[in-house]
């Protein structure tokens, strides 16, 4: 009877704890959050557009576009990884390239050797990659800010003269199964389901959903947390007993798992790899298309790898070099840096609305909406 | 109990802590000293940023000095900075939660345990508004409730009141006093501002110089002639 009494004095002063929070119901998430309508109405947006996507996107473009939507839906998983690294943590890995190519040369590799089911092969590039590449996060731990970067460059070169000098595999025998004779090369094997480049489109597409989900989970839980204030003040994070080498090395590691698994992505999508395919200079032009679209933001990630492999696609298509888009980045991130330190995602829907405003304008002198006027 | 001997701290021909000895024994205890004298240096010692080249601290029987920083923050060792370092893209409540989920407290406290912490130190604004949001006193407040938070044993404040405005400071006056009666954790105050320090601690200790000059009841301290001299100096010059 006294433990009956015990327990529901309990059950009332945890009642009345929750009392004391003004919007805290029981069911609350434990991070606190508030449910409104915002929080459905988000959702359900996100998921139409990706239904759109998915559905429509095939339709509405030429093959050569539909390829070019595939790039940017891997691209912006490498971006999501990168943004994390610089925009969540605070960290600058110039070194997200390579790892992208250590992605794509396990994945060839394994799609070659083996008869794994695709999804596993994936899986597997993505820890695989992800052990190669907390091991480019290692100099992260003792530097910061531009040693780092240039310890992470110099990695990167590192890693690609390797890949380059041992070759990508093409289905010949050995270790590396490289054939250099060039002839009768079976192409890299894509998953049973999405053999066309319609079908690939949309497993990538479904692949970078499950990918920015994982970040998404990361970010809104403990890991994010820890993040946020070790990018804030590393010395706060440790008075918060937050130990700041294991989140920073978890940060490398989630960046490099899903910059892996986008790696055999593009391993299926160009179905011939070879080392010309990643360069260290790719590493320099991720970090400024991360910077251009946001690093604060996933959608920031989209908006990079739109710019990264849509624009080549789009100048590809009207006969002009890419390289072009070398300067344009360049000018890009001496924009975002001065002007829209959130980048294009924030600075974009902000400079819409005040064009809104702006030519709403006209039409807010007639007696219909004067209130707008007052305020 | 924490208990401090011999503490000596060096940066290359500086000596922020030379040979310092004190003991904090329980409630809220003082920390005063003119502007050098080592009283944050002694805060960085305490929470492991700084490694002495010699001494010993123990507290309540452990050798803190043999514990990484971050496990000290895990074991109880709490601190304010003197520039506020509230997280400013989460909210009061993760704020304060980030380090209940990273000590060894149980999970299913953690609402009530933030919540509690939140409405010790008076926070008016939402607790799940984002600290980048919050006024400036706010913000404060959400550093002292983070290191009050769960079951610490050593709280060190560094200057909470620079900045605020008087009834500010009264009001965090009362939340330190607070603290040693809620929390039962061992308070060290350091703080320019005397009357607040009158007002919360009972015992104080005074460091000039990175040696102790003085400790006792903050009555007496504050009345020593060696404590006044260090504080306005000495005629004598050269």
């Amino acid at each position: 009877m006294e433990s009956a009494g015990v327990q529901s004095a309990e059950n009332t002063t945890a009642a009345a704890g929750s009392d004391a929070a003004p919007e805290a119901a029981p069911s609350a998430p434990r991070t606190g959050r508030a449910p409104d309508a915002r929080s459905f109405v988000r959702p359900a947006v996100i998921v139409a557009l990706l239904a759109f996507v998915l559905i429509a996107f095939p339709s509405m473009f030429s093959q050569y576009y539909v390829d070019a939507w595939t790039q940017v839906a891997i691209y912006s998983i490498v971006t999501l990884g990168l943004g994390v690294l610089v925009g969540r943590v605070g960290m600058v890995s110039l070194g997200q390239g390579a790892v992208l190519a250590m992605g794509a040369w396990v994945a060839a590799r394994l799609l070659f050797a083996t008869s794994l089911p695709f999804p596993v092969v994936l899986l597997a590039a993505g820890l695989i990659t992800m052990l190669l590449g907390t091991l480019v996060g290692l100099p992260a731990l003792r530097m910061s800010g531009l040693y780092l970067a240039l310890i992470t460059l110099m990695l990167a070169g590192a890693i690609t003269v390797t890949l380059a000098n041992i070759n990508f595999p093409n289905g010949g025998h050995g270790f590396t199964g490289y054939n250099g004779a060039s002839v009768h090369i079976p192409p890299i094997r894509r998953p049973s389901a999405a053999i066309t480049d319609t079908a690939y489109f949309r497993y990538c597409v479904i692949v970078a959903i499950v990918m920015f989900v994982l970040v998404l989970v990361h970010l809104r839980g403990r890991p994010g947390r820890a993040w946020a204030a070790i990018r804030q003040s590393e010395a706060a994070a440790l008075t918060a007993g937050i130990n700041t080498t294991f989140y920073k090395l978890w940060a490398f590691a989630l960046a490099s798992f899903i910059t892996g698994v986008a790696g055999g992505l593009v391993a299926g999508s160009f179905r011939y790899l070879n080392s010309l395919t990643f360069t260290t200079q790719d590493s320099i032009t991720l970090l400024a298309v991360v910077l251009m679209g946001g690093a604060y933001s996933m959608w920031g990630a989209v908006v990079a790898a739109f710019l990264l492999k849509f624009l080549q696609a789009l100048l590809n298509d009207w006969g002009l070099s890419p390289d072009w888009l070398t300067i344009l980045f360049g000018i890009g991130v001496l924009q975002v840096l001065t002007t829209a330190p959130r980048g294009l995602v924030d600075q974009v829907p902000k400079d819409l609305a005040k064009l809104g405003r702006l030519l709403a304008k006209p039409f807010r002198r007639s007696p219909a909406a004067p209130e707008r006027e007052e305020a | 109990m924490v208990e401090i001997s011999e503490l000596t701290v060096r940066f290359g021909g500086v000596t922020p802590l030379d040979g310092m000895s004190v003991r904090f024994e329980k409630g809220t205890c003082g920390l005063i000293g003119p502007n050098g004298a080592g009283k944050t240096t002694f805060f960085n010692v305490l929470s492991g940023f700084v490694r002495p080249v010699a001494g010993a601290v123990s507290a309540f029987g452990e050798d803190l000095l043999k514990m990484t920083h971050f496990r000290r923050a895990r074991w109880g060792v709490r601190r304010t900075f003197q520039t506020e370092q509230a997280i400013e893209e989460l909210s009061v409540y993760d704020n304060v939660a980030m380090i209940h989920e990273h000590s060894k407290l149980s999970g299913s406290t953690r609402r009530d345990d933030v919540i509690g912490a939140i409405s010790l130190v008076g926070i008016k604004a939402d607790p799940y508004a984002p600290v980048g949001t919050l006024s400036a006193v706010d913000r404060r407040l959400v550093e002292v409730a983070r290191a009050v938070v769960g079951k610490p044993r050593i709280v060190l404040l560094d200057e909470p009141a620079a900045g605020l405005p008087d009834e500010e400071t009264e009001h965090l006056s009362n939340v330190i006093q607070s603290i040693p009666e809620q929390t039962g954790a061992l308070t060290i105050l350091v703080d320019h501002d005397m009357s607040l320090v009158s007002a919360c601690c009972e015992t104080t200790a005074v460091l000039d110089f990175g040696k102790l000059l003085a400790s006792g009841p903050t009555r007496d301290v504050l009345r020593d002639e060696r404590v006044i001299r260090a504080y306005l100096g000495t005629e004598e010059v050269g």
